[in-house]
């Protein structure tokens, strides 16, 4: 009996806290910017073309085979707008299949994917899984409209990944001011990268 | 058959026996933890024998992970064990470091055992809120238990970006480091951590329903504890002082001061007893260790873009919260691993199922089944 009353000051100390439950529908919890729900492309608001030049980096490293990629002859490269040779064509991504592992933000060469750091990347349910699978220009409307969060400053200057700086965020919202993107990589860069990768199964 | 004079003469044919029922529990059932089915023989009410059928949740990981290099095979550890992922990913990472030779910076050693004693402590609240449950504390002990572990998984989706899959480790290191605040964010989260411990002590320790439910229920001595190859907190409860961080010290388990609590009884109370001290002794490490961490790099100078371990074999085994969980690498020198094992802990502790639940009520296989602490996908892998 004393047991169980001693118990009960238990439950009495919580009836006196202040209740942690967050509404959810009607409120959001704020989401930190690592946030990892699904990759997005990144829009290159210096020259108006996306930063992915369709080079399969994040397609072969990908463990769950959700990406498709193809690339085009960049039309703006041939007009000297751009320096990128190639650009992205299409791009799909099957959010049904992604396991948000991070690695094609890790791999990327451009710092043209990212993962979604917003409360859109949770709320996708669909009543057809079909609607799961975004091309590119759904890919990349959550950079147009420059809705990602930025990591913050601290952070950003002590971590890296791989040896490059982390994260890719930080191209969100770009600017005038924005670091251009880097030089396309060359066939001999590819293909020995593509001797590092494994082989698609 | 009595022969009171009370009742009515009732005929009796000495023909007719009792049969055993079988109840099947499972495999969807709210008190098996996951996809677990097992069919019990009983007698009345008491168990005369136990069948676990598993398997319902056999995704290959080990098999897919052949298929993937070092790197993508991370991800299928988190949901391998899904309530420990930053155990288990340090497990797989030791084990790709040792096979290919990697020495990760000070720091990366740091942070992955504050994140992995962190995990433990979260998952030691779900066992204390599952526990609850399982016994009838039909949500009480539940939301206070996940009220805290919610502060836990706040933390890692700070760190790590995802609140369950955090795929943040890393063979030499982790992917990027903590954010600024992180030792703050440790600090008040241990602290946290003890407050809820303590509301969980108050609310379980000390009841004498849950002490009737959970005393001498689910004994085992320590010589079948050993037989069955069960670890962890199981092993411990029945008395035998046996760590992996303590007795085969990997990462940097040597540097701290901690005690490795142990029961006497070796039944399902003492299994609790054991996992809520862990809770305190994890704190401990945790706060030795936030003192400890030096600033630097998060990965190696020379970190290869692709790993090719050079051909060979290696086993290494980690303390998880359920137990010892191994994992088991061959190289042959490519950028994938020719077999990966994995050794799971409630595997071998759910063997002893069926040793501990005969002899005891139906309701108390509930208790025992709860109180081994089982993850079913690891079990299935």
């Amino acid at each position: 009996m004393i047991g169980v009353l001693k118990s009960l000051t238990a439950t009495m100390g919580t009836f006196m806290r202040k209740p942690v439950t967050i509404q959810y529908p009607t409120e959001h919890r704020k989401v930190p910017e690592r946030e990892r729900a699904f990759p997005i492309l990144l829009w290159d608001f210096n020259i108006d073309e996306p930063f992915c030049t369709g080079c399969h980096a994040c397609e072969r490293a990908c463990p769950v085979e959700c990406m498709t990629v193809t690339m085009r002859d960049n039309p703006l490269f041939a007009e000297g707008k751009s320096k990128r040779r190639k650009i992205i064509d299409e791009f799909y991504i099957d959010y049904g299949r992604c396991m948000r592992c991070n690695i094609c933000v890790e791999v990327c060469n451009f710092d043209a994917i990212a993962m979604n750091n917003t409360w859109s990347g949770h709320e996708l349910s669909t009543v057809d899984r079909k609607e799961l699978i975004l091309d590119l220009d759904q890919l990349l409307d959550l950079s147009k409209r420059k809705d990602l969060q930025a990591w913050d400053p601290a952070a950003e200057t002590r971590a890296s990944t791989e040896g490059r700086p982390q994260p890719p965020i930080a191209q969100v919202g770009a600017t005038e001011d924005a670091p251009a993107a880097g030089e396309p990589l060359t066939v001999a860069e590819r293909s020995a990268e593509e001797q590092d990768s494994p082989p698609t199964p | 058959m009595t022969n009171d004079p009370d009742l009515p003469a009732m005929t009796y044919d000495p023909e007719l026996e009792t049969i055993d029922l079988n109840i099947n529990i499972g495999p969807q059932h709210p008190a098996t933890h996951g996809v677990f089915r097992m069919v019990l023989v009983v007698d009345g009410e008491r168990v005369e024998d136990l069948v676990p059928h598993i398997g319902y949740m056999h995704r290959g990981a080990e098999k897919l992970s052949e298929h993937m290099d070092y790197r993508q095979a991370i991800g299928y550890q988190d949901r391998t064990e899904y309530l420990a992922q930053f155990n288990a990913e340090l497990c797989y990472v030791q084990a790709v470091e040792k096979l290919a030779g990697l020495v990760p910076p000070e720091r990366a050693e740091y942070i992955r055992v504050i994140l992995a004693e962190l995990n433990r402590i979260s998952s030691h609240f779900m066992f204390l809120g599952a526990f609850g449950t399982d016994l009838g504390v039909f949500g009480t002990s539940f939301t206070y238990a996940f009220r805290e572990r919610e502060n836990l998984l706040d933390l890692f989706e700070e760190v790590s970006g995802d609140r369950l899959m955090y795929a943040y480790f890393r063979p030499g290191g982790v992917a990027w480091d903590v954010p600024h605040n992180f030792v703050e964010r440790v600090k008040w989260v241990c602290d946290q951590a003890l407050i809820g411990a303590k509301d969980l002590d108050t609310l379980l320790t000390d009841n004498e329903i849950f002490i009737a439910r959970t005393l001498n229920i689910g004994k085992l001595s320590i010589e079948d504890a050993i037989d069955f190859g069960a670890s962890g907190p199981v092993l411990r409860a029945c008395g035998l002082k046996f760590d992996l961080r303590r007795d085969e010290p990997y990462s940097i388990y040597d540097r701290f001061d901690f005690d490795i609590p142990v029961g006497s009884n070796g039944d399902s109370y003492d299994r609790y007893l054991v996992r809520l001290e862990e809770i305190r002794q994890s704190v401990r490490i945790v706060r030795q260790a936030i003192d400890q961490m030096p600033d630097g790099p998060i990965l190696p100078e020379k970190l290869p873009r692709a790993l090719r371990p050079a051909a060979g074999e290696v086993y290494m085994r980690c303390e998880n919260p359920r137990g010892e969980y191994g994992i088991y690498l061959i190289s042959r020198g490519s950028t994938q691993p020719y077999r990966l094992r994995i050794r799971s802990s409630s595997f071998c502790n759910l063997a002893a199922l069926k040793h501990m639940t005969v002899g005891h009520y139906v309701a108390d296989a509930v208790t025992i089944l709860g109180s081994i602490d089982i993850v079913l996908c690891e079990v299935d892998r």
